[in-house]
Order: structure tokens, then C-alpha cells, then sequence
């Protein structure tokens, strides 16, 4: 099947004008597949790290979100140890006019702010909620054992 | 709207066991043959016929077309008290569960902030937008060419028609959404109205979405209950507060023939109340590994051991070898069923007081159980096979019609022997339920005593169907049938009325609390 022309553009768009810290880049034999960097953002502690993760466009996008994940182990109360995210625009908070960019944007801003009140990873949003300080270390040692270039 | 009690001679038309078996029975069930109400009048019967049992409760059975006019003409009133479009009270109520009176007061004060809530924008500022503005590329497709329609709610957003028909679509054929569509822009909380839906997308999706429409009004109102009984498009209209479904089992008839419970939507289940059927049937899936070895359907004589197949409905067992007869149920010899201390329904709790150490308790326990379940299960296997002889015998039927100068009317009596076997049958399964739950005090040893003599009389006419016909005695089986089946019905009338009346009374205790 032809790809649409809203994968088409943007996917021009992603690679004429990345977004700062994001990288997206098809696959030469699967356009719907994109393999995906983010940089730990600054002031988070996952400052320093490079995360792989892996997007794929489903046949009805984007009447359907893109399925994310996360290739790179992580220490996140929203990111489950198979790499799923917890984030509502990847499910019902999803609309067709958001796109793979803004996407991308929510998961680097989830890396800045993550919400234990709303886990994936149970134990993770434990730790987090009753040691916060001792969460963060764990999350910054990691980020150096797991996600460094 | 046709509205009723479920009468006897519903009753005997119905069957509610194969839960597929939706046959339009439209044979008009009179008393003709089924009069026989012991000695009563003719004026004493229509009397007794009208007097409502005290397991009926009352309903009425609406059909989709009425169900569509009430939400018309209560919209058209709320439009009319509010000065709102007939569509925009429409929308107001379905925010409101079509709690009118509720809308109406809330309105007076904070209109503003209700029809936000709904989705409704009164101000003609911003009108929908349905041509393509120029520059314009729709955001969900990058589509950029300067023809063909768009579409945009007041909010302003603005996508092209093909992709909105496709997000609409979504939402309603697929996700099922009827209730709060909101506009495609992320973020954006602009319900998408009736009005812009019917104009983006195909009349069959329309309908969809229609349909949907109906089944959130019925499932908002507490007094509905769509008829569970596939393709069947009628609701019930029960007025009971669900907070009286504890002490009431409220089992209601549709015009379809599918006899279910209005409380909890299962098939009827007279006289064990919905929580506790709830329970029963929790217990029962989570104990079906121990419970599992009573489903095998041989099992060996009590004498000589050699196997026996069950395959009639009836529990009475006559081993081929031995001639040794038995029940199948608790594998007793059968001259001891019948008579007065038959008790073939009766757990002796002597052997769970005298248990002393913990596992010969738990043991004992278990040992209650299944005695419970085992008749319970078994009612619904005999029901059945009671079906399938039926089957069996009704083609036998039809060929007498064929060669004999009996006329259909006077053949369809075995049908009506097994509708009414069936209803027997669960509900003599669910009594099972009921007991297993209850307490004994001394009004338990009359339930268990009306549960046996529906039990006896259920057996009696189980064996009975089970006689090979023969076309020189067809007329005395008839009678005896239909003596049988009169009998049959009154039993368990008399089982329903005693638990039904016990239950309003609070006559049970029972060792659990299903009230929540
Ligand atoms: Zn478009
Ligand atoms: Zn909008
Ligand atoms: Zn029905
Ligand atoms: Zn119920």
C-alpha cells in the first residue's frame, strides 16, 4: 500500500527540522518504522543519557496514535519494564491532529516531569512517592549504567 | 406498550432454559387445555388469574419505536420550558442522564455553564464552518489542494470532510462513542453535535449512531433494561427501586417470549435473589476443579457396578443388568423417593456438627457443597436431555398427526409438558442455590418440603415423557400428561410463592450478606 501523504510530509518535516534533543529516522524497508533517540533532558536525572526507542505508525494513523516504546532500560513510574509509556495522548487523550513530533515532545517532557501518581511501574512510583531523593539516584545511576552512547 | 404480569399461561408458553431458543410461539396459549385449576369457578379462576402472585412484579414491555418517542417528547417539553432547539434540548438531556426535572432546575441558575458542559454554543458568532478556507491544509491528512469540503465546529478548528467522515466513523463504529464526540484538534473539548455528525457520515453510521443514542438512554434510566434475547430490540420498563431487589426477585416476561431478571439481565432465577446469585455463581466457577468430577454423565449401578449412561431428563435410574433402581442424584434406591421420606433434596448437616478437627470440617464443608451443586448442576444437564427426548419425540409426533385423525392442537401437548418441565427445572436448580445459603430454622423445614414435592412432581413428569408412544394409548397418555403438567406448574407456584413471601417478610436468614 502507498504511503500517505501525511507520513510522507511528516517525515520530510522530522528530518529538515528535528526538534531539539529528538532524532526520528524511518526504515530504508518500513517507512511506518521509525527508530527514535531522545537526550535525557537537563535538570532531570536523566541528564547525560541517550534513550533508544522505537516508533511504528498503525495502518489507520493517525485515526490511531503511533505505538512507542522505549528500547532502553529506564528507571520511570510511567515507563514499565518492557519500555510501554504511560501517557494519555497515546491513548484516549489521542487526536489525529497531533502528529509523531508532538509525540515525541510529550516523552521528553514525561522524562522532565514524572508523575507517580498515575504509574505504569508500581514499584518504581513506590519509591518514588516514599524516597523521592533515593528514587532519583537510582534513576541517575541508570541512566549511566544503561544509557550511555 | 403492552403491560402485564407474567400469568400462568405465559408461563406454560415460555421456556427458559436454551437461552437461543427464541421461537415466535404465537399460538394463542388459552385454557382450554390447561383449565383443569382444580375446583374453582369459572369466576373464582378469573379472579385467581388476576390477583398478582407475590412473585410477579409489575413491568411493561417497550418496544424500540416507543423507546425513540419518549426521548422526542421529552426533549420537546424541555425545549419548550427552556426556549432551545429541539436538537439542543436533546443534547442538554443526554448530559443530564434525562433527569428532566434536574436539567430544568440547574438551567435557571447556571445556564452558561450547562450548555458548556453539553457541548451547545446559542451565540451565532462563531457558526460552524463548512467550506474550505483559503490557504487552508487540513491538519489530520496535510492535504493542501484548494477543492473539495471541509468541516469545522464553533471552536474554529477546521479539517477536511473525507477525514473527519473517517475520525466520526471511528468513533462510532468502532469505539462506540455517542455520548461525548469531541472535535479532532487535540486538546479541543467542542462536543461535535448531532447536526455536524449527520452531515459528515454515511446513512449507516447514522444509524449506528442512532442506535447507540438509544442504548445509553435506556442504560441512564434505572426503571430500563434492554431484553437480553439476541436481536430482540424491545426494553423493559420496570418501576421497582433496585434497593428492593434484595428482598424481591424480579423476573419479567418481554413479548418475545425470553423470560429474564430485571434486576441483573441473567435468565430467570426465582427464587434465589440476584446478589445471591452472584454469589453462587462466583462460588461455583471458583470451585468448578473439585466440583468438575459430578458433570461426568456415567456413573455405576449401586449393585452390580457396571456403568450407566444417563440419557433422559428423568433421575430415576433402572440399571439394565440388575434391574437395580436408584436415583441418579444422590444414588439411593428410588423406592425410597416419592414417598414422605424422600429427602433426596435434604443435606443432613448432622455430619458437618459432629466434624471435630479442621480437616474433617473443611471435608464436611465440602461435602455440603456439593451436594448443592450437584442438584443444581444436574437440573440444568436433566433440562437438557429433557429437550432433546423432546426433540426426539416430536417428530414421532408429527408423523402420528400424518397418519391418525389427531389434530395439531391435540399433539402439542408434549411440547407444553416440556416448556413447563424446563421452568420447573430451573427453578428447582435455583432453589439449590438458595438453600445452599440459608439458614435452617424451623420455616426451612417447609421450603425444603415444597422443594421436594416439585422435585417428586418434576421426576414423575420427566418419567413420564419418557414412555415410548403408542398410537392406541395416545389418548390416555394425553390426559395423563396434561394432569401431570397442571401439577407440575402448581408445585412450583407454590415453591415462588412461599420463597417470594419469605423473602418480603424477611422470614430467611441466610449466612451471607448479599444486600450490597
Ligand atoms: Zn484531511
Ligand atoms: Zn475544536
Ligand atoms: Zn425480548
Ligand atoms: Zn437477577
Amino acid at each position: 500500500m502507498a504511503l500517505p501523504k501525511r507520513i510522507i510530509k511528516e517525515t520530510e518535516r522530522l528530518m529538515a527540522d528535528p526538534a531539539p534533543g529528538i532524532s526520528a529516522t524511518p526504515h530504508d524497508d518500513n517507512l511506518r518504522y521509525f527508530d527514535v533517540i531522545i537526550a535525557g533532558p537537563n535538570q532531570s536525572p536523566f541528564e547525560g543519557g541517550v534513550f533508544k526507542l522505537e516508533l511504528f505508525l498503525p495502518e489507520d494513523y493517525p485515526m490511531a496514535p503511533p505505538k512507542v516504546r522505549f528500547m532502553t532500560k529506564i528507571y520511570h513510574p510511567n515507563i514499565d519494564k518492557l519500555g510501554r509509556i504511560c501517557l494519555d495522548i497515546l491513548k484516549d487523550k489521542w487526536s489525529p491532529a497531533l502528529q509523531i513530533r508532538t509525540v515525541l515532545l510529550s516523552v521528553q517532557a514525561l522524562l522532565s516531569s514524572p508523575n507517580p501518581d498515575d504509574p505504569l511501574a508500581n514499584d518504581v512510583a513506590q519509591h518514588w512517592k516514599e524516597n523521592e531523593n533515593a528514587a532519583i539516584q537510582t534513576a541517575q545511576e541508570w541512566t549511566r549504567k544503561y544509557a550511555t552512547a | 406498550m403492552s403491560a402485564g404480569t407474567i400469568s400462568e399461561d405465559e408461563f406454560e408458553g415460555s421456556s427458559d432454559y436454551d437461552e437461543n431458543d427464541f421461537e415466535d410461539d404465537d399460538e394463542d396459549e388459552s385454557d382450554t387445555e390447561f383449565g383443569q385449576t382444580g375446583d374453582m369457578g369459572f369466576q373464582d379462576m378469573i379472579t385467581e388469574k388476576q390477583r398478582k402472585k407475590a412473585y410477579e412484579v409489575d413491568f411493561s414491555v417497550l418496544p424500540l419505536a416507543d423507546i425513540m418517542a419518549a426521548q422526542t417528547s421529552a426533549a420537546s417539553h424541555v425545549s419548550g420550558i427552556l426556549g432551545v432547539s429541539l436538537q439542543q434540548a436533546t443534547a442538554l438531556l443526554r448530559s443530564f442522564k434525562w433527569n428532566k426535572e434536574r436539567l430544568v432546575e440547574r438551567y435557571m441558575d447556571h445556564s452558561q455553564e450547562i450548555l458548556n458542559q453539553a457541548g451547545i454554543v446559542l451565540d451565532d458568532v462563531h457558526t460552524p464552518v463548512l467550506k474550505r478556507p483559503r490557504g487552508f491544509v487540513c491538519m489530520i491528512c496535510f492535504d493542501d489542494s484548494s477543492a473539495g469540503p471541509a468541516l469545522g465546529l464553533r471552536c474554529g478548528h477546521v479539517f477536511c470532510q473525507p477525514c473527519y467522515e473517517q475520525y466520526l466513523t471511528q468513533k462510532i463504529v468502532e469505539e462506540g462513542e455517542c455520548r461525548r464526540i469531541l472535535c479532532p484538534e487535540s486538546g479541543c473539548n467542542t462536543i461535535v453535535d448531532e447536526e455536524t455528525i449527520k452531515k459528515a457520515v454515511q446513512p449507516t453510521v447514522i444509524a449506528k449512531y442512532q442506535q447507540l443514542q438509544d442504548r445509553a438512554y435506556v442504560a441512564d434510566l434505572d426503571n430500563l433494561r434492554w431484553c437480553p434475547a439476541p436481536n430482540c430490540e424491545n426494553a423493559i420498563d420496570c418501576r421497582l427501586p433496585h434497593s428492593s431487589f434484595k428482598t424481591v426477585v424480579p423476573t419479567v416476561l418481554c413479548a418475545c417470549g425470553y423470560k429474564f431478571c430485571f434486576g441483573c439481565g441473567l435468565g430467570d432465577h426465582q427464587p434465589a435473589a440476584c446478589g445471591l446469585v452472584k454469589m453462587w455463581q462466583k462460588k461455583c466457577a471458583d470451585d468448578s476443579e473439585t466440583a468438575n468430577w459430578i458433570s461426568a454423565h456415567t456413573k455405576e449401578c449401586g449393585k452390580c457396578l457396571s456403568t450407566i449412561e444417563k440419557n433422559g431428563g428423568c433421575n430415576h435410574m433402572t440399571c439394565r443388568k440388575c434391574k437395580y433402581e436408584f436415583c441418579w442424584v444422590c444414588m439411593g434406591p428410588w423406592s425410597e423417593h416419592g414417598t414422605s421420606w424422600y429427602n433426596c433434596n435434604r443435606f443432613e448437616e448432622t455430619s458437618s456438627t459432629d466434624a471435630r478437627d479442621q480437616q474433617a470440617k473443611s471435608r464436611a464443608s465440602l461435602e455440603r457443597y456439593l451436594h448443592y451443586y450437584n442438584r443444581f448442576a444436574n437440573h440444568e444437564h436433566s433440562a437438557k436431555l429433557d429437550r432433546d427426548l423432546y426433540t426426539k419425540t416430536e417428530k414421532k409426533m408429527e408423523e402420528m398427526q400424518r397418519t391418525s385423525d389427531l389434530s395439531w392442537i391435540e399433539v402439542q401437548f408434549l411440547k407444553k409438558a416440556v416448556d413447563v418441565l424446563t421452568s420447573c427445572r430451573m427453578t428447582l436448580r435455583w432453589t439449590y442455590a438458595f438453600a445452599f445459603y440459608l439458614a435452617r430454622n424451623n420455616m426451612t423445614d417447609l421450603f425444603e418440603d415444597n422443594q421436594r414435592d416439585l422435585e417428586v412432581a418434576v421426576e414423575a413428569l420427566s418419567e413420564l415423557l419418557e414412555k415410548p408412544i403408542e398410537r392406541e394409548k395416545i389418548a390416555e397418555l394425553r390426559q395423563q400428561v396434561l394432569d401431570k403438567t397442571v401439577y407440575v406448574g402448581s408445585r412450583r407456584e407454590v415453591v415462588l410463592e412461599d420463597t417470594a413471601k419469605g423473602l418480603a417478610e424477611g422470614r430467611w436468614e441466610f449466612f451471607v450478606d448479599f444486600s450490597k
